[in-house]
């Protein structure tokens, strides 16, 4: 259990919320605190969304701060940086990720741009939130991790909590951040913390320490990793539903690892990870998404130029194939216990 | 079972299936290209002042003739005709007239400037001066504008200091923008225009959003976007549309049909099937379809507009029905894909010397001080370009230093942007070692 964590179970008496319960509050409190946060998606408003993130918030704040939108990506997009440059802080929803792509020119050309073409004029303070991820057998187009199509993008910041704590603070200070922010929420780890182990029932967020959630505001920063566990044998850098993969891989196999969630992609924390390699000498990098020009490549080539004369191994990286997500081979599919496990034994062989 | 794959698509036959007739794809060709005689015989509207004005509060439904026909003031006899006659007074139309005339007066100027090697780029905006210049006098001056890249008419008439276009266009180091920008790619939050992008289409919906904004807030300021008919076809056209027309927004999707997108005539927009207004029919827009080379009928119909968004009664939809008399920018050369003549016989005249002709006609206005404000705005002109010249030329040593093209991606500069913009100093040492900081290119 981190400090932070203790210290807020401390506060609030063992108050404990599941990510989905986690986001809501978020939200409701930056409706409360900013009356320029306003809350636009498709499903979003009265029904209170498809995964629920919305439930009641536009009841409570009124039609005009939560509201349902066209079927229209680019529209929701197009009209949050407009909303931004009037001075609304907007938090648009995308349903699924695999839906923000009609929104991709007003993302990358348009918001990542805007502060910088026009001088600092003009902003686009907006988080674009969106479940993304497979899992729950959503097939190809209820599944996918296109994270890196936006760690790409200059401008952009790129935030993805694995637990219920911290998707709220990070959620808060994606809100409050004058740029733009894709957050992704990973959707397996909705109501528990999926070990990957498919076959065994998952365990609801009650049972673990980090749904202990404090009731009101706190922010975590973005740019700031969260040290899982310590360790000395190898360092396993993950985000999301994987990091609750890779350490349940771990606790089974006996292996002391330092695993690392990034949670923010974009600022990365750089000293986290340098550090940890520094300390281990050995690297594994785990995502869901596809594998070639995903995010761990650009994780993999940082650890080998500014640790070079650490590494005792390869970096090793574990991904989803370079296949769409298939829909009843999902578990052959995803990067599991088996594609992980044999990845740590390589690193420790060589 | 066969994969799909070892099907091989069946031979063309034109007999198809049975006694079928053959299919024939339909690929627009514009009324003449080079060297052809030019007739516009096809171009059909009604007198000046024969077209109704409804009531700002009138459903779309109601005024669906307007999408098809032309609002027009200005008659022939260069009087202003109907209930769409604005009824200026004769200082407003000086001042509007004295507006387009430094429009073109800048057009020319910077297009030389190009050409001299002072630029990389410009785009002149000549015959649809009335567009942006008389359009945007029917707003009020914090009405916020999402402009395509056509419409520096609204800089103008909103007294943007002509300075800062030019150091905008050279880059250089007087720059607002930091020589980021394309030229002509002008922000000013202070004249309540949007930063242009440059990408097409995406400042409507942006416009709508601004739109929907203000309607949250209570405020009473509105929105106006101008788009291109070729860039109509851009789904985030479509998707202006239906946002508009979904929160009722207080917002006027202005489109200018200049006949030509580079190369592509109107038609390659849909323009051969049904105008461009109608497209806001089908989304319950009130649309008009205007003159565009009538300032009158400009200001007009974005005063109904306003007017309409102001009171609540929701967003509107303007053609105007324009000519682009010139290339689309200094990189292109109409020549090549369209007739000359195109321009001579255009039906519906010069928007500069129309609004002229009115003045003259009504007896505020003669040659002798046309041409004495044509000269002035020339000298002006030639006289603030001396002055921007001063901060530079592009790629003349005097732009912003090295470190600012690293700031503004974030509000703060994250360890990778860092680390990048030590290396373009270093690099800077390598590739400019006789280059003195005091000229404004150090840090």
């Amino acid at each position: 259990m981190s400090a932070e964590v203790k210290d807020a179970a401390a506060d609030v008496g063992e108050r404990r919320v599941n990510m989905i319960e986690a986001i809501n509050e978020a939200l409701d409190i930056m409706l409360e605190r900013d009356p320029n946060v306003v809350i636009m998606g498709e499903d979003v408003g009265y029904f209170g969304g498809v995964f629920r993130c919305t439930a009641g918030l536009q009841e409570k704040h009124g039609k005009t701060r939560v509201f349902d939108t066209p079927i229209n990506e680019c529209g929701i997009i197009g009209a949050a940086v407009g909303m931004g440059a009037y001075g609304l802080r907007p938090v648009p929803e995308i349903q699924f990720a695999d839906y923000i792509y009609p929104g991709l020119d007003q993302l990358i050309s348009e918001a990542a741009r805007l502060r910088y073409r026009s001088a600092n004029e003009y902003i686009a303070p907006m988080t674009v939130r969106s479940p993304f991820g497979g899992g729950i057998f959503g097939g190809q187009t209820h599944s996918q991790s296109p994270e890196s199509l936006f760690t790409h993008v200059a401008g952009l910041k790129t935030v993805i909590p694995a637990t219920p704590y911290d998707a709220k603070g990070l959620l808060i200070s994606c809100i409050e951040d004058n740029d733009p922010v894709i957050f992704f929420e990973p959707k397996r780890i909705y109501n528990g913390p999926f070990t990957g182990f498919y076959d065994q029932p998952v365990e609801p967020w009650k049972k673990h320490e980090a749904s202990i959630v404090p009731e009101g505001y706190y922010n975590i920063p973005l740019g700031k990793a969260r040290h899982v566990q310590d360790g000395e044998e190898l360092t396993v850098i993950a985000y999301g539903t994987m990091v609750h993969v890779a350490e349940a891989v771990c606790k089974a196999k006996g292996v002391d690892a330092d695993i690392l969630d990034l949670r923010t992609l974009v600022p990365l924390d750089i000293e986290a990870i340098e550090a940890s390699v520094a300390k281990t000498g050995r690297c594994l990098i785990v995502h869901e998404a596809t594998r070639t020009s995903g995010f761990g490549a650009e994780l993999s080539a940082l650890v080998t130029e500014r640790c070079f004369y650490h590494l005792e191994a390869p970096v090793e990286r574990v991904t989803g194939f370079d296949t769409p997500y298939p829909h009843s081979l999902e578990w052959a599919y995803f990067p599991g216990p088996v594609r992980i496990g044999e990845a740590i034994d390589k690193i420790l062989r060589d | 079972m066969a994969d799909q794959a070892d099907t091989p698509t069946p031979a063309p036959d034109k007999t198809g299936g049975g006694n079928r007739p053959a299919l024939a794809l339909h690929v627009p060709e514009p009324r003449s290209r080079p060297g052809d005689p030019v007739n516009f015989a096809d171009v059909k509207f009604s007198d000046a002042g024969t077209q109704p004005r409804p009531d700002e509060s009138v459903k779309p439904e109601e005024m669906k003739d307007l999408a098809y026909d032309l609002v027009r003031v200005l008659g022939d006899d260069n009087q202003a005709h109907g209930p769409w006659d604005p009824k200026l007074g004769a200082d407003t139309l000086r001042t509007m007239l004295g507006h387009m005339a430094m429009v073109r007066a800048f057009d020319e100027r910077m297009f030389r400037g190009q050409r001299q090697g002072k630029t990389s780029f410009y785009m002149k905006c000549t015959g649809e001066e009335a567009t942006s210049v008389a359009a945007s006098m029917a707003l009020a001056a914090d009405d916020m504008v999402f402009p395509s890249y056509r419409q520096q008419g609204i800089l103008i008439a909103r007294g943007y200091p002509l300075i800062e276009m030019i150091n905008q266009i050279y880059s250089n180091k007087g720059d607002k923008l930091k020589g980021r920008q394309l030229p002509i790619m002008y922000s000013s939050r202070e004249h309540s225009f949007f930063s242009i992008s440059g990408n097409l289409a995406t400042q409507t919906p942006q416009a709508v959003g601004w739109a929907m904004a203000s309607a949250i807030k209570g405020d009473s300021r509105i929105a106006a976007t101008w788009v291109g008919e070729g860039s109509t076809a851009e789904g985030d056209f479509h998707s202006a549309c239906t946002f508009a027309t979904v929160y009722n927004a207080p917002v006027i999707l202005n489109v200018i049909n200049n006949q030509w997108a580079i190369s592509s005539f109107s038609g390659f927009a849909g323009g051969e099937r049904t105008t461009f207004a109608a497209r806001g029919l089908g989304y319950g827009i009130a649309s008009l379809r205007v003159d565009g080379n009538d300032a009158l009928a400009c200001f007009a119909a974005q005063q109904w507009a306003a007017n309409r968004a102001r009171a609540n009664h929701g967003p509107s939809l303007i053609e105007y029905y324009t000519y682009r008399a010139e290339g689309h920018s200094t990189s292109d050369d109409p020549s090549g894909y369209r007739s000359a003549q195109e321009r001579e016989e255009w039906p519906l005249g010069d928007p500069v010397m129309r609004l002229k002709n009115h003045l003259i006609a009504i007896g505020e206005w003669d040659e002798d001080r046309q041409t004495a404000m044509d000269k002035a705005c020339a000298d002006e002109v030639k006289a603030v370009t001396k002055e921007a010249e001063k901060n530079g030329i592009l790629g003349h040593g005097l732009h912003h230093p090295f470190h600012t093209m690293f700031e503004d991606v974030f509000e703060d500069l994250p360890w990778h942007l860092e680390e990048q913009a030590a290396q373009a100093t270093r690099e800077r040492k390598i590739k400019w070692p006789d280059h003195h900081p005091k000229d404004g290119a150090g840090k």
